[in-house]
């Protein structure tokens, strides 16, 4: 064991199990007031559901030996899983690290159900896609499975974790059916400052997200580190001038999800690149996903915050541009397309196209499964009143002006209220 | 609206009320644009007083706030000159002149 490599896995598992609330954050801001905890809680809640999920089967289905597409079930329940070695850091520290990962893939699709979602039926759907379709998709890529026999490049996730996420997002933005106010009304976000701080947030862990898996203090976490500050540099820069090329303003929601779109790029190649070509693959990620918001607001699909645009597309441009710009001399394992191996880009589709059907289709499965059981959509009663009060009985921003005290019926108020004192004269208190 | 409370206040006029309101005058549109979502903004955020003095102070009133609030713009406002009926302070039950007297 590497005491280097514990130090950093044990900062990078924290780094990115605070993503999951930057993201509440994040999507939080572009919601309305009436939903911002709603919103807020299916990131939140991800923490536990998910992670229940991922103690329990989830990790043993990804990252225990097994067959093609499924790990066995050896390492359920944390059976065999202790301090004992794990490439150079605890078992216990690599299972916890893989469980930020499981926890905020599934908590990327809320961003397409915002303001519409039964939140029991939500807590379901997240317990069951951690363990039906993370784990197995991430087993694929990174625990053995098909796809790494495939010789597909995924550093950190650009395909397990973004393409993963956007194609349930899709499916699942089309079977909940858009808001009632989707292309009616006008649907502005109610706090950008705290989308502003999500983004931050998200930067700062991600480098935990990239940098860290490469699952070690080394030279290859350095290079993952560094193109994960330098791709977003350049799509903030790149997006910025193309929000001043359309509208003459460079608006700060534009600016978050330039960050996003950048780092989300980056996932898959962070450790298979080089510098220069992480500020490429940046510049270049900036334009489909631009292309894709501005198209999808014009579309009936009500991918509420755009999951589809920032994470699926930004996510194949990132797998695909691997498959391009992935150089042996940086990283010690492949070459790409530039570099003579056009085979690499075709492996890389495959994984995207195999992961997004998988993840569509199951996704769609588990929705129907959980459906049967209970109501899966918020009335339009309900989102006319928003779900904090409905779904959470809370309220994000109240002045408590009109709340009345609930008293238990055996109990008087705690203290009798103080007499007022009357001055001489007539005055009152 | 700084500059408009200063402009009372050397009038000795300080009774007031303030109201931040959403209003519609005869201003161009504003654009917002937010991602692939460009919205129209029909109300701006506006100000709204409410100051009931003697009669012989309404002048003296509407000078104070026409001097401070001006820009030229249009968007600047209006000024309402009200009747009132009676009024009474409710510390001293005091009735129409003397309530609106300032004590001191």
């Amino acid at each position: 064991m590497n005491f280097a490599d514990i130090a950093w896995m044990l900062v990078a598992t924290a780094l990115v199990l605070l993503m999951t609330p930057a993201l509440g954050f994040f999507y939080g801001g572009l919601v309305r007031s009436k939903n911002a905890l709603n919103t807020m809680m299916m990131s939140v809640s991800a923490l536990g559901f998910v992670g229940i999920g991922w103690a329990l089967a989830g990790y043993s289905i990804a990252f225990a030996p097994g067959n093609a597409l499924v790990g066995d079930m050896s390492r359920a329940l944390l059976r065999g899983v202790g301090l004992e070695a794990q490439g150079t850091i605890p078992h216990l520290l690599f299972f916890s690290y893989q469980g930020t990962f499981a926890i905020i893939t599934a908590a990327l699709i809320s961003g397409a159900i915002v303001e519409r979602m039964r939140f029991g039926s939500y807590l379901a759907f997240l317990f069951l896609w951690g363990i039906v379709v993370y784990a197995p998709v991430a087993h694929w890529v990174w625990g053995g499975g098909w796809l790494s026999r495939l010789g597909a490049l995924d550093f950190a996730g650009g395909t397990v974790v973004h393409v993963n996420a956007a194609a349930a997002a899709l499916v699942a933005a089309l079977v909940l059916a858009p808001r009632k106010d989707y292309a009616r009304q006008a649907i502005l976000p109610h706090n950008v400052p705290f989308t502003l701080l999500g983004a931050g947030l998200l930067w700062f862990g991600w480098f935990g997200f990239n940098a860290g898996s490469a699952l070690g203090a080394n030279a290859s976490a350095a290079l993952a580190f560094t193109n994960t500050m330098l791709a977003p540099v350049a799509t903030l820069v790149v997006w910025t001038l193309l929000d001043l090329v359309r509208s003459a303003k460079a608006t700060a929601v534009g600016a978050a999800t330039a960050i996003v779109v950048g780092l989300v790029a980056i996932t898959p190649a962070a450790g298979f690149i080089s510098p220069v070509s992480a500020l490429l693959l940046g510049a270049a990620a900036a334009f489909p996903s631009y292309a894709a918001l501005l198209w999808r607001a014009r579309t009936r699909l009500d991918d509420s915050l755009d999951v589809v645009a920032a994470h699926g597309v930004g996510g194949t441009v990132g797998a695909l541009l691997t498959g391009v710009l992935a150089q042996k001399s940086w990283n010690g394992t492949a070459d790409g397309l530039l570099f003579g191996n056009p085979r690499q880009l075709a492996i890389q589709a495959a994984a995207v196209l195999a992961v997004a059907v998988y993840s569509a289709g199951a996704t769609w499965g588990i929705l129907k499964l959980v459906a049967l059981f209970a109501r899966v959509r918020a009335t339009t009663r309900e989102e006319g009143l928003g779900l904090d009060v409905t779904q959470h009985g809370e309220e994000a921003y109240t002045s408590g002006e009109g709340a009345i005290l609930v008293l238990h019926e055996a109990e008087g108020p705690a203290a009798p209220l103080p007499e007022p004192v009357l001055a001489p004269g007539g005055g009152a208190s | 609206m700084n500059d408009v409370l200063e402009s009372l206040f050397r009038a000795e006029v300080r009774g007031l009320t303030l109201h931040r309101v959403q209003g519609h005058g005869g201003e161009t549109e504003r654009v917002e644009t937010y991602r692939g979502t460009t919205v129209k903004m029909e109300l701006s955020e506006k100000v709204r007083l409410e100051i009931g003095v003697s009669d012989h102070f309404v002048q003296p009133t509407v000078n104070a706030i026409l001097s401070a609030a001006q820009t030229g713009a249009v968007g600047d406002g209006k000024i309402f000159v009200l009747p009132v009926e009676k009024v009474y302070r409710i510390r001293t039950a005091e009735e129409d002149q003397a309530a609106v007297t300032p004590v001191g």
